[in-house]
């Protein structure tokens, strides 16, 4: 999901975050109740459809797949294994459907749009004394802190590496940990001096 | 205007900035001195993100201590390091934040993004991912980020310190066109030449303020 956004004018981008992740959802049910290779074979190629419609390229559809790749080869050889061929062809044309439509819905939708449905489909619990702004922030910063705590993971390595400290998680952890406090300290203040929660007082 | 009565600052049992008073109504202000001066305490206590140990800082009459979210509302604050200012993974969103912030409706937050974006010569970046701008670029955004909420008075801390030469002249250059009262914390003296006033900190002390250009060789004096 991460920096997934894929900006275009196609009529999937332009469906409303809300219905598309309530489409995901009903999708994702309905997909354990096909069963067969060809109920599996059309799901797959219903996916995949749906990225031409969106007017996706191949690179985007492999960007979805190539993280869970290796994982899904293991499930296929372990049901293969337990079930035969056929049925583990089956799941594994089940889960890459499943995939790639999650896929598609972060493609073609702003990070924004996606936090705004999930704080709208969260507002009921708002009566029960839950924060939902703060529940959405917290997905924001995470989407946004994941790949610069691993830019400075990379960085720390690299400067270990220069000192012949490769492969020690010590040399890696504490570093990072530190930094990453010492980022989150940073963050906080930047958050309050840009006036968040200031319309609640 | 500006009033900072009596104020000082401790963190536990260090003292790390001595009282003082002064108050500030220039449109371009210069915060200089050593690390650990006292010089980033100092603007933090201005918008309220440290509040005084002892004395009072306030801003048009609004006393930090109190009106501490108000004060926020006024008083704009930039980071020296951009990554640690952009909240949202994309360009247009993280603009949105601060406006989302303050409720405002969803056409009036578009059109203040598309001018906010505008105004810094960004609008080819708005669908961006926010990691991947270069870093004069992504101080451009917090400098955005910070303007489109129309502050009053916008604080700079060390905005140009990790920035090449280019990109440096970028932001100098848009500090210097801007509307808003401007105080600029900074080691880099050649962006505070200009300015109207200059203050300099050393070991937790005001110790001088007058012109930048008295100010510079004050400090430049203190570090031999």
């Amino acid at each position: 999901m991460i920096s997934a956004y894929r900006p275009g004018t196609s009529p999937i981008h332009r469906l409303a975050a809300g219905p598309k992740m309530a489409a995901l959802a009903i999708a994702g049910t309905g997909l354990f109740f096909v069963t067969g290779l060809i109920g599996t074979a059309a799901a797959l190629s219903v996916s995949i459809a749906l990225y031409l419609v969106a007017r996706l390229t191949l690179r985007d559809l492999w960007s979805v797949l190539r993280p869970l790749l290796i994982v899904m080869i293991i499930l296929v050889s372990a049901h293969a294994w337990l079930n035969g061929w056929a049925a583990a062809f089956a799941m594994g044309m089940r889960l890459g459907a499943l995939v790639l439509l999650a896929g598609l819905v972060t493609l073609t939708t702003p990070s924004s749009a996606i936090m705004a449905a999930i704080e709208t489909g969260l507002q009921p619990l708002v009566r029960l004394g839950v924060d939902v702004e703060k529940i959405s922030l917290a997905l924001s910063l995470a989407l946004r802190f994941l790949p610069l705590i691993a830019s400075v993971g990379a960085e720390v390595r690299e400067a270990q590496r220069a000192r012949g400290l490769d492969g020690s998680l010590v040399a890696l952890a504490v570093p990072l940990l530190v930094r990453t406090l010492k980022m989150g300290e940073d963050i906080a203040d930047a958050i309050d001096a840009r006036g968040f929660g200031s319309a609640r007082k | 205007m500006i009033r900072v009565s009596g104020v000082s600052h401790r963190f536990g049992e260090r003292e790390v900035l001595k009282p003082f008073s002064l108050e500030l109504v220039e449109r371009r202000i210069a915060v200089i001195g050593a690390n650990g001066s006292g010089k980033s305490t100092f603007v933090r206590l201005i918008n309220g993100l440290l509040v005084p140990t002892t004395g009072s800082v306030l801003v048009d009459g609004l006393d930090t201590k109190r009106d501490g979210k108000e004060v926020r509302g006024k008083v704009g604050f930039v980071f020296q390091n951009p990554d640690n200012q952009i909240v949202y993974p994309v360009v247009e969103e993280d603009l949105a934040f601060g406006l989302k912030n303050r409720k405002l409706p969803k056409d009036e937050i578009a059109r203040r993004v598309e001018a906010g974006l505008a105004r810094f010569g960004l609008s080819h970046l708005a669908k961006e991912q926010t990691h991947r701008l270069s870093g004069g670029e992504k101080q451009m955004v917090a400098i955005a980020g910070v303007t489109i909420l129309e502050p009053q008075i916008i604080i700079f801390d060390e905005p140009t310190t990790l920035l090449d030469l280019r990109n440096k002249r970028r932001v100098a250059r848009t500090i210097s066109e801007l509307d808003e009262m401007a105080i600029v914390v900074t080691h880099d003296l050649d962006l505070v030449a200009d300015f109207d006033r200059a203050l300099v900190f050393d070991e937790g002390g005001l110790v001088f303020d007058g012109n930048p250009f008295d100010a510079i060789r004050h400090y430049e004096g203190l570090m031999g």
